[in-house]
């Protein structure tokens, strides 16, 4: 038997690297792949807390979650080509359209 | 014996999650998070969810990271030697992770609602059956899973429509004149 603890601290350190990735790197497919990490960690948390208290709908959240990430990776991949076509760029400190 | 095989996924999950992050080539980067989503789909065995396992390696492995490298392999986006980290956000980054690091160690140490929730952990032979998880999804969570397949779609027309050319502002470019012209486009600004 694995102590959730365990599992709650790996999540916990999966999520702060993800975060680091988000919030350091320059590349906007690698921000993109630190943000699916970060979702894989809240899933860990999900299916823990789930699997402790011997309750089902964690593993439907995270079914969910899965879902929802497919469809916000093929936006995310959509807008970026869109964004290499228009603005010819994929540093994140270049895109700074919204910028007033 | 669990614990052993618990301490070995995470320990690679960890360190191929710190090399997506790290690495210099996107490519890389792609291949190590396809390794941490492996170990974490393992994991999930361990979490007593092997339909989770299975859906994790699909939809993940199967289909986004493929998709990912599609796009990488289609960009041509190697080109980042010099400038792999954020030089003007890096110290406001490093703040907001130090915070946010030192939020979860006092969460995870000192709450003690959570303690509460935490036992020692369930024997991993009391899993549920895919047939109880089904029986739930579609009668509790039936709404949540139309709703859902509607999201889909939606993205899955809207990333077509976002990724065609627009006919009438670029007329007829070829994807390999975008990636020459990206190529030559950061050779000069490394330069």
């Amino acid at each position: 038997m694995i102590p959730t603890a365990w599992y709650l601290i790996l999540a916990a350190t999966l999520f702060v690297i993800g975060a680091a990735g988000v919030l350091l790197r320059r590349n906007v497919l690698i921000v993109l792949m630190s943000l699916e990490l970060m979702l894989n960690s809240i899933t860990i948390n999900l299916l823990a807390f789930g699997h402790v208290l011997q309750d089902l709908r964690g593993q439907i959240i995270a079914i969910f979650v899965i879902a929802i990430t497919a469809a916000e990776v093929a936006i995310a991949l959509g807008i970026l080509v869109a964004l290499l076509r228009n603005k010819n760029t994929l540093e994140v400190d270049e895109l700074t359209v919204l910028k007033g | 014996m669990e614990r052993e095989f618990f301490l070995l996924l995470s320990v690679v999950a960890i360190a191929s999650a710190l090399l997506v992050v790290v690495a210099r080539n996107p490519v890389h980067s792609a291949l190590a998070l396809v390794a941490c989503l492996v170990q974490i789909a393992a994991l999930y065995v361990l979490l007593g969810a092997p339909f989770l396992a299975v859906i994790q390696i699909f939809v993940y492995v199967g289909a986004v990271m493929v998709l990912f490298l599609f796009v990488i392999m289609m960009l041509d986006v190697r080109k980042e030697a010099q400038t792999r980290y954020l030089k003007n956000a890096a110290l406001p980054g490093v703040v907001a992770l130090v915070i946010l690091s030192g939020e979860l160690i006092v969460l995870l140490t000192q709450s003690a609602r959570l303690h509460a929730v935490m036992g020692p952990g369930q024997p991993i032979t009391s899993q549920p059956s895919v047939e109880s998880l089904s029986l739930l999804l579609f009668q509790d969570f039936l709404l949540p899973f139309e709703v859902a397949s509607v999201i889909l779609l939606v993205a899955l027309i809207g990333a077509v429509i976002l990724a065609r050319a627009d006919e009438g502002t670029v007329p007829a470019r070829a994807g390999k004149d975008h990636a020459t012209d990206y190529r030559n486009d950061t050779g000069e600004g490394l330069k």
